[in-house]
């Protein structure tokens, strides 16, 4: 069929031109999802916990204005004034149900006996500065706005938009919101040029993820393809080779992404990645056909021989170490994350679509192309290498295993680390405004708990209280706790007011009649949007405490929610507690991703080297080829220990991916040097045979491969970054393993083998 | 004789046209005039007792019930006093709050906190927060008074079978909740069926149904099922009424701070 096929490379060509234009219009239904719930399926445990928690109460999307005066003082009378024109203006923010600031902070307090509730920044009627000094004294001994709407040091406040989007199309509602409150900060920016203001919260977590990976979009897929255009034309120096290759694989591209958007696929901050691989594969395979012809050519055959042969000597690896990479793809749908199994999906489909191409339009395009022979100057430099590794072979295999193990060493001192804040590197604003954030107020990373008594007003009775109070408390003393937003202090206030605002009624309530009371007295008081309905459900059951963390990673925040847990089983058996948060979710699914991708990894190498054993039919190349697939990942993952040391989702998926990947080099490899001692070389000839048949090609792929997911790095999203430079480290360590290790231990196990073996099967070859 | 004085009729009809063509070309002067009749028919009853149940629930389906009673005076001139006694849930029970509702100053307020045996006047001028942690803010549930709202007439039509105005109102008072409202009025009884409640940022935020409208005192209708939803949030407030007892006999004694604790 492939010969048939090289007599009609015009109708090959139309034929694919025109799968090129049923596919194409997929693309449009390519939607981009800007939300980091598209990380967690739907019965993800910690988002289900989430979600019920946010229909109890209510919804804690939000957007946070940072405002930090340049004087370093919030409490000046202008720079408070400034705060309420903010505060004001934030209401009107598409989808806001409520804004918190100092300035209308309901703040209550005790005339005889009236309770006075009302914004702190109302008019008093005081001189500007003494109500100024006034409102420094309450907000930095509030409890309720010291370190989280106002810096400790008075220096940063904040404004907190709560957002509720309708969620029927999140994107968009998303973008609504971001440009309102960029309007608004660009408007306060003119007016007050001394004054720094930056944007976080969960709904700018959502727009950075959905803007950077439309930035990727822009800027990584031309780098990309400027990158493989040089490499390509460095490596097979020929234009004509350098122009089928790219068509292979811009065509691969556009049916991939095609089909994904006919087959309901979306675009997420993991799947954003599929061009840049699926180029980057596709390359590899073209690499070896066409280093094939260009060998043959260089033997004086036809051009038309040429491919045929090419064909006919690559069919078997090329098909083979597709069926490795997309196994290793495949792998992916073990993740606990979505768009991660999408992602290993759709590289596998591009994959085999890549496949196809290259042995259809590929021969086609070099048939209807004047593709020369190239200068074989490359093979002589691949016969001194061969020389050189089988000189040194004795050194260079106990060294380089003796490295090997120094880098498995390394490797637990890798970390497991999943905050979405830090999936962005410095440059993106929103990295940058949580930073400050963290380095100024309190940190971006916060917990929700749900403290349910499980009876209706059970909240209020005293011993609930009690407990209530004595576990934020205890919450307050936990090194990592930044901020504590809980009831009791609201009670432990009225309390004050109800007693003539003397000092030693701050307290709780003495029974739980009065802290009902209390309750309904205080939500009488309270305007529009500044109610209790977030943090008291509806039959008082229950309340939500927030806690937020400084410097804390995923790790930390699951063993806080562990020991917050006991707490309460220890000293509060009748209360249930629930934790749920973005950065829970993020942090439990690290956990869960980790150990699925070890399973997946070990399931990839399973399949692998049972698929390999088809081809190679010995144990001891079997064995070389295990070797050739796990010491460049034991590698890469030692020296990232030292390089960053820590490991995120992004890079949960790198180990399987890459034994997928860089097992096809050492299965040309292997292909090569097991044909060469079936034809009856002794073990050095067949490495020289090998060396030069597939040396040239396996540096080429290997250059494509490391700067392609090189091209990665230049992304903002650190997950995706990290992902494209432990997979480069690891396809250049893959390299180096095939040509300088594997050469002397298939050497070494072929002495090992003995004369006997030798004879053993020579005669059952011969009988 | 007889053709001047038809010429007299024809005058006054035709002055009468001028002045009601002149006033449905004016919106705003429709609206007014809509929401003047509306009070006038809900005005003599002088006190009235209503039991209320509330059930509230939350987007995850979750219930809870309170139970109030409402006496009210009617006051003209300014806003209605009214008494409120919470029946439900049993922790406050005992608790009664009264109101003396202004046109455009802050309302006073007291509420009596049986377990502190204390009366204490909230000194607040918000009433646009949840009531009892409902879909009703106060101010929803406070008397309608013509002087604290701009009336706008905005079209009429047909609501749950029968001819409607619909009346877009702007409060007045500085601290309300919202930004405007749109009210649903039955063109034969001028009885309130819907509201619509936009917010500050004048999105929709709630809407009020009223319902099962009731015959009293020979004079009065009464809604005795009010349902509030909240778009934003997906939480709602169903208020039904369980007894309503109009000339209850009540006196301006009923409504004097000095009442409060012996009110239940």
């Amino acid at each position: 069929m492939r010969y048939g096929l090289l007599a009609y490379p015009g109708l090959v060509v139309s034929a694919i031109a025109l799968l090129l234009a049923a596919t194409a219009p997929g693309l449009g239904k390519l939607d981009f999802r800007s939300d980091y719930r598209v990380f967690f399926g739907e019965d993800n445990p910690q988002l289900r916990e989430f979600e019920s928690m946010q229909r109890i109460f209510a919804k804690s999307d939000n957007v946070a204005i940072i405002v930090a005066p340049g004087n370093g003082n919030v409490f000046t009378p202008g720079n408070l004034a400034l705060l309420k024109a903010v505060s004001d203006a934030a209401w009107q923010t598409p989808y806001s149900t409520r804004v918190d600031s100092i300035t209308n902070f309901q703040h209550t307090e005790a005339d005889g006996d009236d309770l006075q509730v009302r914004d702190l920044l109302a008019d008093s009627g005081l001189p500007p500065t003494t109500q100024a000094d006034r409102i420094r004294r309450i907000a930095l001994n509030e409890p309720l706005l010291k370190g989280r709407l106002v810096s400790p040091r008075g220096h940063v406040a904040v404004i907190n938009i709560t957002i509720q989007l309708p969620e029927i199309n999140k994107s968009r509602e998303v973008e609504e919101v971001v440009s309102s409150v960029r309007k608004l900060v660009a408007r306060f920016e003119n007016e007050y040029a001394d004054v720094d203001f930056f944007l976080s919260g969960i709904v700018m977590l959502n727009n950075s993820l959905s803007e950077e990976s439309r930035a990727d979009i822009q800027t990584l897929i031309p780098l990309m393809l400027a990158v493989i255009l040089l490499v390509l034309t460095l490596a097979l120096r020929s234009t004509v080779a350098m122009l089928a290759t790219f068509s292979v694989v811009i065509a691969s591209w556009l049916i991939t992404l095609g089909l994904a958007g006919y087959l309901g696929y979306f675009l997420s901050a993991a799947t954003v990645n599929v061009p840049m691989i699926v180029m980057t594969l596709a390359v590899a395979d073209c690499v070896h056909i066409i280093t094939g012809v260009q060998q043959a050519l260089a033997r004086g055959q036809s051009r038309r021989d040429a491919i045929g042969d090419s064909l006919t000597h690559n069919l078997s690896p090329v098909l083979l170490t597709t069926a490795t990479t997309v196994f290793g793809f495949l792998t992916f749908n073990f993740s606990d994350v979505p768009p991660f199994r999408d992602l290993g999906n759709l590289v596998a489909l591009g994959v085999i679509i890549a496949y196809i191409l290259s042995l259809t339009l590929l021969p086609a395009l070099l048939c209807l192309l004047p593709l020369r022979a190239r200068p074989s100057r490359g093979d002589n430099r691949m016969e001194h290498l061969a020389e050189w590794v089988l000189v040194h072979r004795n050194r260079l295999l106990p060294g380089i295993l003796l490295f090997s193990l120094a880098c498995v060493a390394l490797l637990p001192q890798n970390r497991l680390n999943d905050v979405a804040v830090r999936y962005f590197d410095e440059r993106v604003p929103f990295r940058q405004a949580a930073d400050f954030m963290e380095e100024n107020l309190s940190g971006y990373v916060f917990i929700d708990f749900q403290f349910d008594s499980g009876v209706p007003s059970g909240l209020t009775r005293s011993d609930a209280l009690q407990q209530l109070d004595a576990f934020s408390d205890w919450l307050r003393e936990q090194p990592e706790v930044a901020h504590v937003s809980t009831l009791s202090d609201t009670l432990k206030r009225l309390n004050m007011n109800m007693h003539g605002d003397r000092p030693v009624e701050y307290r709780l309530p003495r029974n739980s009649e009065l802290a009902a009371q209390y309750l309904l007295l205080y939500e009488l008081s309270l305007p529009y949007g500044l109610d209790l309905t977030n943090s008291v459900n509806i039959d008082k059951s229950a309340t939500r405490i927030t806690v937020t963390f400084s410097n804390i990673g995923s790790n930390q925040l699951v063993d806080f929610e562990t020991r917050a847990r006991r707490w309460i089983q220890d000293n509060a058996p009748d209360i249930t507690l629930t934790a749920a948060s973005p950065n829970l979710m993020f942090a439990h699914i690290s956990e869960r991703n980790m150990f699925s991708m070890v399973m997946g990894t070990l399931c990839a190498l399973l399949l692998i080297a049972l698929l390999l054993m088809v081809p190679l039919r010995s144990w001891r190349l079997g064995l070389a080829a295990l070797t050739a697939m796990l010491v460049p990942a034991a590698i890469g993952f030692g020296l990232w220990a030292i390089y960053e040391g820590e490991i995120n989702l992004g890079l949960s998926v790198v180990a399987s991916m890459t034994i997928g990947i860089v097992v096809d080099d050492a299965v040309h490899f292997l292909v090569k040097y097991r044909r060469a001692r079936r034809s009856g070389s002794s073990s050095e000839d067949a490495i020289r045979y090998s060396f030069s048949s597939v040396g040239p090609a396996l540096i080429t792929t290997t250059a494509v491969l490391a700067s392609g997911f090189l091209v990665l790095t230049a992304s903002s999203f650190r997950i995706n970054a990290n992902m494209g430079l432990l997979t480069a480290m690891i396809v250049l360590a893959a390299l180096l393993i095939d040509l300088l290790m594997l050469p002397p231990l298939l050497t070494h196990l072929d002495k090992a083998r003995g004369v006997i073996d030798h004879a053993a099967e020579k005669k059952i070859q011969t009988a | 004789m007889l053709p001047k004085k038809k010429y007299k009729l024809l005058n006054l009809f035709l002055l009468a046209l001028a002045l009601s063509t002149q006033a449905q070309s004016d919106p705003v002067q429709r609206g007014l005039e809509i929401a003047r009749e509306r009070k006038a028919r809900d005005s003599g009853w002088v006190t009235s007792e209503v039991h209320y149940r509330m059930t509230l629930r939350n987007v995850a389906g979750d219930t809870s019930a309170r139970e109030i009673v409402t006496r009210t005076l009617e006051v003209t001139g300014d806003g209605d006093k009214s008494l409120t006694l919470f029946k439900q849930p049993a922790d406050v029970r005992g608790t009664a709050f009264l109101n003396y509702a202004h046109i455009d100053t802050p309302d006073d307020q007291w509420l009596f906190l049986p377990a502190l045996q204390r009366v204490k006047r909230i000194a607040s001028r918000n009433k646009s927060g949840p009531f009892m942690g409902s879909e009703f803010a106060y101010e929803d549930l406070s008397s309608f008074e013509v002087e604290k709202y701009v009336f706008r007439l905005v079209g009429e039509e047909t609501f749950a079978g029968q001819r409607c105005f619909v009346v877009e109102s702007i409060p007045n008072y500085e601290f309300s909740g919202y930004k405007r409202r749109v009210s649903w009025i039955d063109q034969s009884h001028y009885r309130l069926l819907k509201t619509e409640y936009y917010d500050r940022k004048d999105s929709l935020l709630k809407t009020l149904s009223l319902s099962d409208y009731q015959w009293h005192g020979e004079h009065f209708w009464r809604a005795h099922t009010l349902e509030m939803v909240n778009h934003q949030t997906g939480k709602s407030t169903q208020m039904l009424v369980q007894q309503l007892k109009l000339d209850a006999g009540l006196s301006e004694r009923d409504f004097k701070k000095s009442a409060l604790k012996r009110a239940h």
